[in-house]
């Protein structure tokens, strides 16, 4: 929103401050302003000519040649304007001055000496008519400089609109200019309003509001015999500095008032409206607005219409029909509060969002309805003075806000703000704002003001915003609290999961990477993966990626997909979130899970698939100092991405905390053919069910042990986990430990077999084991394995 | 027997000569030194010797065994050098310019910075929590003073789920949850949280706009708290995080969480506070928004707004990461394009 400050002037007086300072102050006391314009500071020595003669142009037929009367000379000028003619009064720019970027100097125009310029709105700045000249009323002496009489000159701030969302009182320049006379300690002068109790003998005008809920307060009056039609030339300054178009003088002056009171007015054309019904449709009907588009308006959306013929959208537009025109001479003055959500919701819907929606939408005074209808009166007899004032100032207030007080003390605003502000200027601050306060001693009673009562301000803590921001958050003294010194322990999770992502960054070199918490339908396409159906997404902009992810494997195999161009290895991971399908009480099962993949083109299939074993081992020593087992799994095999036969489920003392799998071949020719693709799951939440184990030192044995290495002939089919099954079976107090070598298979050496050296290691706590004790247990563990068929190779 | 002894030695410097491997000083040794050596002949001669010059006949006998002995222990010493020379000069040099294999692993860039954020306000006794992203409207609007008819809570800018949960908007929707969590704090203590999480905002992307992106959120709660602190713990704050002596100004700004609330502002690193193209000439950056906790949030998270204030404020933690690395489009972070995120090797 741009404020101008000659119209703030009008309010407060701003004489002998300086305006940057004061804007500054605005920004860090109320509303943030984003630029500043210095207007009509580039138009210099512009002043009221008179066109005495006009000549065709000797060498064009677009150009004249001019005389031009200043009072103190008459100046001769080339004009290409086509509205010049004999007797016109015109803004002449004297040689020396200037127009915008333009110095005026002598020059000559198509052969002919020119010495200085007769000027258009436009060039002037203070609208977007560049038809022609600007013509003036020929009632200012010749020679009379146009900033007499036109505030040419202004600086008009842009406030930002988003930081005024909460501030209905700030969408006029009155509203503003109550801040700015608090921060500059000078009063605010009373509205200069008509006085409309002498119009109350008149008859009223038929008002009825049907729906009490979707309106507050509907003010009306008509207005008739109007003549004038073109707004004088300083309400046209104003309103093209605050960004509106100047149109006619009834339309510009229901804008006016709006810029300078916030309250929306609506003019309906008096001939055409004169009966007032305030209610929605009970079926959709069609309405053309005045901008001439046919909308499709619900049965939510208030209407205003007379008897049964809609008229204008609430708060929102007025209609083509029954708006005023050129030949419009009485009007029915609207100035209404209807409820600000629902004027927003219906502005969303219709899509139409205007100046008059936006300002509802922040929950408007309603007390400002009627001051809007007698200041429109008192500006357009000044304006027009043969007006007549047609109908009594009908008023329906049908819904209050109510009356807010607030008690506090000073020693509630000293605990909140953290510093000493005094009493009187509590007061002081309060007073300036509007507030009606009641003070005794350090207490306070605080009415709020009508302004700031519809939302805005309703409690204590809204008071101290109050206090603090005219008192200046850059004056606060500031310090740190005063609070007991307590050690504070982080919890095991969170740092659990750096320490993974460390790990696996910088020990296995993986990139860590984000993806989105629901499936990217067009990429999983692409891969051939089948996602199972879960909670979706009901109004997303993308609505092919509705499902919320059940697991984070797919995105992480699209994002190797994505990279599988470039790199041969490829190694990330992801601690994310994927909702499990619904608990019990209807919300969402959100899992955080670690999702791992590795690729690559170097590794076979095999080495890639125990590289990611031993990576989870890695982590979960990691993260619980606990060795996890593994189990042939079947439950994930249903998901077309996962290898039916290498899958295999981690657990964790027992409890499945995620599996890790082969891709499926399916899947994985869609990616690359040649890559070699595993990918891992952990839910971590189940993963931290388990508690850390504590580390725990063992004694080593000071005597010497002694290593054998067995090589074991087994079936293909055996798994080494079945060895170890057997090995613990044989009771020996000093077998301390046996660890895997190797795995050996070849088709013609031992077809159907392999050989699985082992070795284990003897020793004992107390004394040096002799060789034939030693002897003795291999003979015993030999024996043992061998009657599970494992023969010595 | 003197003859012989030179004798002996003049054998032995010419063999020495000769010999160019440890396993030839290891014969020569043998063959003067060893059992039947020639100098352990002369030794077991000595008996056959007159007791007058037995004495001084043995004396020269064992001190040409010291000299033979010494003289070997240095030809070994030689010889040992002699092999190292040989290998460093038949060493191949190296090409130290070519690069190494091994790839490098690396956080994401939110990874990084979040965590160096988290290990300040750890430093100040914060205490990290964590939030769902799938959440309630009641912890991402009403628990927050947003009421059902504010336009926030229209359809536009949320994810709304068919179960009638939404993605979180704002990290502002753990809140309640955390305050439920610890409940007021003990008389003279303080709650320090920090939560940072993902957030998501239904809306078309481009290089300034993603759907998905990161914030943090802190808040700090007890009797006393009031905006002097906030002011004076962000000042310290967003001095540890930008590495510089930070400028913060604070205005007002309206959030429904919070009352007071404010817009903070940082003076501009790139001009200093004077004015340029960055800070559009103020010499302020917008940074953050914060503010005191509204009574009513403080009360649905049961904690009694008479007795406790506090104050909260958010961080663009995806806007800070860019700023830090100056990447210009956002939607590096969710792209998993790893020509871009190997290179965070922090």
């Amino acid at each position: 929103m741009f404020i101008s400050m000659n119209w703030i002037s009008e309010f407060t007086d701003l004489s002998g401050i300086n305006l940057k300072e004061l804007i500054g102050r605005f920004t860090l006391s109320t509303a943030e302003v984003e630029d500043i314009y210095e207007l009509g500071r580039d138009i210099k020595d512009v002043v009221v000519g008179k066109i005495i003669a006009i000549e065709n142009h000797p060498n064009s037929k677009k150009l004249h040649l001019l005389k031009v009367d200043i009072g103190s000379e008459v100046v001769d000028c080339v004009c290409g304007a086509p509205n010049v003619f004999a007797g016109a009064v015109v803004p002449f720019a004297k040689l020396g001055g200037q127009v915008g970027d333009l110095k005026i100097e002598e020059v000559k125009i198509a052969g002919v000496p020119s010495r200085g310029m007769c000027c258009s709105e436009k060039e002037l700045g203070i609208s977007e008519d560049n038809s022609g000249l600007m013509i003036l009323e020929d009632n200012y002496p010749l020679g009379t400089d146009i900033k007499v009489f036109m505030q040419i000159e202004d600086t008009v701030f842009e406030v930002d609109n988003k930081s005024l969302t909460n501030r209905p009182d700030l969408w006029g320049h009155y509203g503003i200019a109550r801040e700015i006379s608090v921060l500059t300690k000078r009063p605010l002068k009373p509205l200069d309003v008509m006085d409309t109790s002498v119009f109350k003998e008149l008859p009223p005008i038929d008002v009825k509001v049907e729906d009490t809920d979707k309106t507050f307060r509907y003010s009306c009056i008509a207005v008739s015999n109007i003549k004038v039609k073109k707004s004088p030339i300083n309400m046209r300054i104003r309103l093209t500095y605050c960004g509106m178009r100047p149109i006619n003088l009834l339309a510009d002056l229901t804008n006016y008032l709006m810029m300078e009171l916030g309250q929306p007015m609506h003019a309906f054309d008096y001939g055409k409206v004169s009966k007032i019904r305030v209610k929605t449709f009970p079926e959709p009907i069609d309405f053309q607005t005045l901008d001439g588009i046919d909308r499709k308006v619900d049965t939510n959306t208030l209407m205003i219409c007379d008897d049964k013929v809609p008229n204008c959208i609430a708060g929102i537009m007025g209609g083509e029909l029954s708006g005023i025109s050129e030949e419009t001479d009485s009007v029915l003055l609207e100035s209404a509060n209807f409820d600000g959500t629902s004027v927003r919701r219906s502005a969303v819907r219709l899509g139409l969002r205007t100046d008059a929606s936006s300002r509802y939408e922040k929950t408007l005074d309603p007390e400002l309805t009627i001051p809007a209808i007698q200041r429109f009166l008192k500006l357009l007899a000044e304006i027009d003075p043969g007006v007549k004032v047609a109908s009594s100032l009908t008023d329906c207030y049908v819904k209050h806000y109510d009356t807010i007080t607030i008690d506090f003390d000073k020693a509630y605003v000293d605990k909140y703000t953290g510093i000493d502000i005094s009493s009187d200027r509590i007061e002081e601050t309060l007073t300036a704002l509007g507030f009606d306060l009641t003070r005794k001693g350090d207490s306070f009673k605080a009415v709020v003001p009508s302004w700031r009562a519809t939302k805005d301000v309703t409690m204590k803590a809204d008071i101290i915003e109050e206090i603090t921001r005219i008192y200046g958050y850059d004056n606060f003294d500031i310090r740190s609290t005063k609070s007991l010194l307590i050690p504070v322990r982080q919890s095991e999770k969170r740092e659990n999961e750096y320490r993974m992502k460390l790990m696996l960054s910088e020990r296995y070199a993986m990139n860590e990477v984000h993806s989105y918490i629901w499936y990217e339908s067009k990429l999983n396409k692409e891969m051939g993966i089948v996602t199972e159906p879960n909670i979706r997404v009901i109004n997303s902009v993308t609505a092919e990626n509705d499902t919320i992810r059940s697991t984070m494997v797919p995105s992480l195999l699209g994002f190797i997909y994505k990279n599988a161009d470039t790199y041969p290895e490829m190694g990330i991971f992801e601690i994310g979130r994927v909702a499990d399908g619904l608990k019990e009480d209807g919300l969402a099962n959100e899992r955080k899970r670690l999702g791992l993949v590795m690729a690559s083109k170097t590794m076979n299939e095999k080495e890639v698939y125990f590289k990611i074993k031993e990576i989870i081992e890695q982590l979960l020593l990691t993260a619980k100092n606990t060795v996890p087992s593994f189990a042939a799994n079947d439950t994930f095999g249903k998901s077309n991405y996962v290898h039916p036969k290498n899958c295999t489920s981690i657990l964790l003392e027992g409890n499945e905390i995620g599996y890790f799998s082969v891709l499926n071949p399916r899947v994985r020719n869609n990616i690359d053919k040649k890559l070699n693709v595993v990918f891992a799951e952990i839910d971590l939440e189940r993963m931290e069910q388990t508690k850390t184990k504590p580390l725990n030192y063992k004694e080593v044995s000071k005597y010497p042990g002694v290593t054998v290495d067995l090589s074991l002939l087994a079936e293909k089919s055996i798994r080494y986990e079945e060895i170890v099954e057997t090995v613990k079976e044989y009771p020996c107090e000093y077998l301390q430990g046996y660890h895997l070598i190797d795995i050996f298979e070849d088709e013609k050496l031992l077809p159907d077999k392999k050989s699985i050296t082992i070795r284990f290691e003897f020793g004992s706590m107390e004394r040096t084991l002799e060789g034939q004790e030693t002897n003795a247990m291999v003979e015993g563990l030999l024996q043992t394995l061998k009657e599970k068929g494992l023969e010595l190779r | 027997m003197l003859e012989n002894l030179e004798q002996i030695k003049l054998k032995f410097t010419e063999k020495l000569k000769e010999v160019n491997s440890k396993e030839e000083l290891e014969k020569t040794r043998v063959a003067f030194l060893g059992k039947k050596g020639m100098v352990t002949e002369e030794l077991k001669n000595l008996r056959n010797l007159s007791s007058e010059v037995k004495k001084a006949a043995g004396i020269q006998v064992n001190t040409l065994k010291h000299e033979i002995e010494q003289a070997i222990v240095e030809y070994q010493k030689t010889l040992e050098e002699r092999e190292y020379q040989k290998e460093i000069n038949s060493a191949e040099v190296y090409d130290y310019s070519i690069p190494s294999e091994q790839p490098t692993g690396t956080l994401h860039p939110i990874t990084i910075v979040q965590r160096q954020i988290e290990d300040i306000f750890k430093s100040m006794g914060f205490i990290i929590e964590d939030g769902l992203e799938i959440q309630t409207e009641y912890n991402n609007f009403e628990a927050v003073n947003i009421p059902k008819n504010h336009p926030a809570r229209d359809m536009q800018d949320t994810y709304y789920l068919e179960n009638g949960q939404i993605l979180k908007t704002h990290t502002s929707a753990a809140q309640n949850t955390i305050m439920r969590k610890y409940g007021a704090p003990n008389s003279g203590e303080t709650l320090k949280v920090l939560f940072p999480g993902r957030c998501f905002r239904n809306e078309n992307m481009d290089a300034s706009h993603e759907n998905t992106f990161f914030q943090l959120e802190g808040m700090m709660i007890g009797e006393d708290i009031s905006i002097s602190n906030l002011i004076y713990f962000m000042k310290v704050l967003l001095t540890e995080v930008f590495e510089r002596d930070v400028k913060v100004r604070l205005r007002p700004g309206f959030f429904p969480f919070v009352e007071p609330g404010f817009e903070l502002d940082i003076n501009c690193a790139i001009c200093g506070g004077s004015g340029c193209p960055t800070c559009k000439q103020s010499g302020w950056l917008e940074l953050l928004p914060c503010g005191m906790i509204h009574p009513n949030v403080l009360k649905m998270g049961g904690i009694d707004p008479e007795k406790y204030t506090g104050f909260a404020f958010g961080l663009g933690l995806t806007r800070l990461a860019m700023m830090k690395y100056n990447i210009k489009d956002i939607r590096l972070f969710n792209s998993g394009n790893l020509k871009q995120l190997r290179q965070f090797v922090k």
